[in-house]
């Protein structure tokens, strides 16, 4: 941190040591945090990979949603969809054409590596077919994805690339 | 036709801008003061310029130009009037249009002021604005042309500004219509609030530049715009605050803030905007932490910057990433070059920005106003990290990782505490020299009474620590900001004989700044007290019930009457429940939670049921119905105690800060009466 100005010998060494010590604080509290709150970011794809090695982990991944794959049971508040490999790097779903046409590749493309995701809570508005679903919780033994939160995000419906129902006049 | 009016309209205020900036420097540099004001009065004309362009942006959406891409993705037919205006900041282009126009709005005010004594600050603050408009204008003509429109050629459909060979116009029938998340009264307000807020505090960082540039190196440059200060961290403030209000009214998650990067990029502004506030007060007084003060107003500038282009570029995931854009390496070229040509000028108004009086006392006002700093400096810090750990994590170890919400509440919380006992002490240390035994003496008597708090909720059964230090500390603030209240009423009273309310009244009046700090101050903590009771103590429960039966939370009874489902204006169709609400037994109200679905944008919403006192809120989300079904409906409460608090302290805050910025006397009989009384502790 910029050390603050503080003229003239006599007082200077101690508001020194007090900036130090606010400063190692604040790292203290950064690292600490940090060590216990990372969550890490992986595809549906290095999922399957890891498999096993990152069952204890906060994980934190995407995937495009399969539409027949979304059961829910309004009683418990049970939800279970399977999602489909997309890559987890924006520049790279820019460079195959964007969020909403490699999110649907993903889910029409049946040799894809695919994850099925369970949730307790209400289903979200945005859960549909062709949804990026973004999902914070951990991988079970059994391979399934329990999500603690769910986000989800529905590219076209924001930004279209070419208007739907043009018409002539 | 309109739209090309809009484009050439754009076109010739990037070109007064760019004359602006150029003239500014030439006049500066032939000593040609012609020049200067012909640079002058072009930032003057900049505003009605880009006021026109924006108007013929409102005209276009106004009366449905499907033509044009922006009013196409942004509008429809259905929408009512004031949506479709108010979509001038719903999309990407359109808010950065708006941006630019707010922009030349505050230059040419700024131009409009008597500039006698501060001649020389002139050309640069020009210079400030000009570039800042020149990179926002750049920014919308290269890449974010509101005015592009629709071709249809042999190839198929393309967006672009000028017709293609062998193209021809082509008009949607209808819009896409704005997100209907985005359709909600603090959504319309919030992010004009947040860019008034961002934009303002370019205006001292102008003035600080020309500091910079000119040697002018006292404290002018900050009297000038201390008040442009004040409004810029009143609307920021505002902004954040309507930003979780829509989140708790609208996202149906019973939260008001997921410390989401979008979030937090408009908050790092705010955190260093803060902290700018505190330390002027302390150059003014005392003629220190100069350097320090230029590099808190060029951070914000910056991060103001950073703010703007996280909030429009999404670049990170986050619910508000609905736009993806190639404007990214623009603002990182434009934010670095800034920063460094501001503190390359800082470092070599280095030695001139030396602190007139030296810092000795650890528990000296200035030493707490520091301290007070250093805090923010360190959840500034600890956003930062927050935000650019995936990225660094990625680059460092090629695997993403990302901190959530307990990282930052983790990491913020005990300095957040610490804040909040900077502020219970920092008015009862004296400038110059304190020690702990003068500011024990002043501070144990409300020190005594505030410990109240925690005794009593301890009895109420609550063991939570962080609740009860929270507490203990909401009221230490609470009690020592009356008793300096009182002692000051009390002083003044004695003195001039008057009643004690009416020195109370007079107090204030002549002391805006500082009493105008202690509502704020007291409001703060009246939003720790909602932001504790609902980070603390939010209790939830879900369900699904059929008509007449309930779901219990706390001490209340939830009853499903009925449910009906209708369709209503702007393209709607209004799934509504109706739930009875009994409080130990006794009917206290009805809540009604609903499901919109949005015909044309084929998007549902989910509004909660909300009842809301000052001691807790109860917030009903209806989750679930199916009309065959027989089962019922699925609902999700939540309890939240004490939020209201938070927006009750909102609005305290506000007030607090048009005291704190209202215009002060005539200079000359505030001398007078400052002589007569001197407030204790406000001694200088």
């Amino acid at each position: 941190m910029e050390q603050s100005p503080t003229p003239q010998k006599p007082g200077r060494i101690k508001f020194i040591l007090g900036g130090l010590l606010i400063l190692a604080a604040v790292v203290y509290l950064i690292v600490s945090s940090t060590q216990g709150n990372a969550e890490y970011f992986m595809t549906v794809e290095e999922l399957k990979a890891k498999g096993s090695t990152v069952i204890d982990r906060n994980l934190r991944a995407s995937g495009a949603v399969v539409g027949d794959t979304i059961q829910y049971d309004p009683q418990t508040l049970n939800l279970s969809f399977t999602v489909a490999n997309v890559p987890g790097d924006n520049n790279e779903i820019e460079a195959q054409g964007g969020l909403a046409l490699v999110l649907h590749e993903a889910v029409v493309d049946s040799t894809r590596a695919r994850m099925q995701v369970i949730y307790n809570g209400p289903m979200p508005d945005l859960l549909r077919d062709e949804a990026q679903a973004i999902m914070t919780g951990h991988l079970g033994e059994d391979g399934i994805f329990y999500a603690d939160e769910l986000l989800l995000k529905c590219p076209t419906k924001y930004e279209p690339a070419i208007p739907s129902q043009s018409s002539g006049n | 036709m309109i739209a090309n009016l809009g484009f050439g309209l754009l076109v010739v205020t990037f070109i007064t801008a760019i004359y602006g900036a150029v003239t500014a420097v030439y006049g500066d540099v032939k000593k040609d003061s012609r020049w200067v004001e012909s640079a002058r009065r072009a930032t003057i004309l900049s505003f009605p310029l880009a006021t026109l362009t924006v108007f013929v942006l409102l005209y276009l959406l106004a009366t449905n130009h499907f033509e044009v891409q922006y009013v196409y993705s942004v509008t429809s037919l259905s929408m009512p009037m004031y949506l479709k205006l108010t979509a001038l900041w719903g999309g990407q282009s359109g808010s950065l249009l708006f941006w630019a126009w707010l922009l030349s709005a505050f230059s040419s005010a700024v131009m409009l002021r008597k500039w006698d004594r501060d001649r020389e600050f002139l050309p640069w603050v020009i210079l400030v604005t000009a570039v800042t408009m020149i990179f926002f204008l750049s920014l919308i003509l290269l890449f974010e042309n509101p005015f592009i429109r629709w071709w249809q050629t042999l190839g198929g459909e393309v967006a672009a500004m000028f017709a293609p060979t062998q193209a021809t116009l082509l008009t949607p029938a209808d819009g896409m219509g704005l997100n209907p998340l985005l359709r909600h009264p603090g959504m319309i307000i919030h992010p004009p609030m947040l860019y008034l807020g961002f934009v303002a505090f370019i205006i001292p960082f102008a003035f600080a530049v020309a500091a910079l540039i000119t040697g002018r190196t006292d404290d002018r440059w900050i009297r000038i715009t201390r008040r442009w200060t004040l409004w810029a961290w009143l609307f920021l403030s505002l902004g954040l605050v309507l930003g979780g209000r829509w989140a708790y009214d609208v996202l149906g998650w019973g939260g008001y803030w997921g410390w989401d990067p979008v979030e937090i990029a408009a908050f790092m502004p705010w955190l260093t905007g803060t902290a700018f506030l505190h330390s002027v007060m302390i150059q003014e007084k005392r003629g220190m932490l100069k350097q320090w003060n230029m590099l808190l107003i060029i951070l914000t500038y910056d991060l103001v910057i950073f703010g703007t282009f996280l909030t429009r570029s999404g670049v990170l995931s986050s619910v508000h990433a609905f736009a993806q854009s190639a404007i990214g390496p623009m603002f990182f070229t434009f934010i670095g070059l800034t920063f460094a040509v501001s503190v390359g000028l800082l470092m070599h108004r280095w030695n001139e920005l030396k602190s007139e009086t030296p810092m000795t006392s650890m528990l000296s006002r200035e030493a707490l106003f520091l301290l007070n700093n250093l805090l923010f400096m360190g959840i500034l810090i600890v956003s930062f990290w927050g935000v650019i750990f995936p990225l660094i994590s990625e680059l460092a170890t090629g695997q993403k990782v990302t901190v959530g919400p307990p990282f930052y509440e983790r990491a913020t919380a005990p300095l957040f505490g610490a804040l909040m006992f900077l502020m219970a002490v920092a008015p009862l240390a004296a400038w110059g020299h304190s020690t702990i035994k003068t500011l024990g003496k002043a501070i144990w008597k409300p020190g005594v009474v505030a410990l109240i708090a925690p005794i009593a909720i301890f009895f109420l059964g609550v063991r939570n620590i962080v609740a009860l230090i929270g507490f203990t500390l909401v009221a230490l603030v609470i009690c020592v900001t009356l008793y300096e209240i009182w002692r000051g009423s009390m002083a003044r009273s004695k003195k001039l004989e008057e009643n004690f309310f009416v020195s109370t009244w007079r107090l204030f009046g002549r002391n805006r700044r500082r009493y105008g700090g202690y509502i704020i101050h007291i409001s703060m903590v009246f939003m720790a007290i909602g932001i504790l009771g609902i980070e603390i103590f939010q209790t939830q429960t879900q369900g699904t019930i059929p008509q007449g039966s309930s779901l219990e939370l706390a001490n209340y009874e939830i009853t499903f009457d009925s449910v009906a489902q209708f369709d209503t204006t702007g393209g709607r169709n209004v799934t509504r429940a109706v739930m009875s609400i009994y409080k130990d037994g006794n009917y206290i109200g009805q809540v009604f939670p609903r499901r919109d679905y949005y015909y044309e944008s084929q998007q549902p919403m989910t509004i909660p049921g909300l009842r809301s006192t000052m001691l807790d809120d109860l917030y009903v989300i209806l989750v679930d119905w199916q009309p065959i079904s027989t089962i019922g409906a699925t609902f999700k409460v939540y309890h939240n105690p004490l939020v209201n608090w938070l927006w009750v302290g909102s609005i305290l805050f506000i007030f607090g800060t048009l005291v704190a910025a209202w215009p002060e006397k005539d200079p000359a009989t505030l001398r007078a009466t400052a002589k007569l009384v001197q407030a204790p502790g406000a001694a200088n």
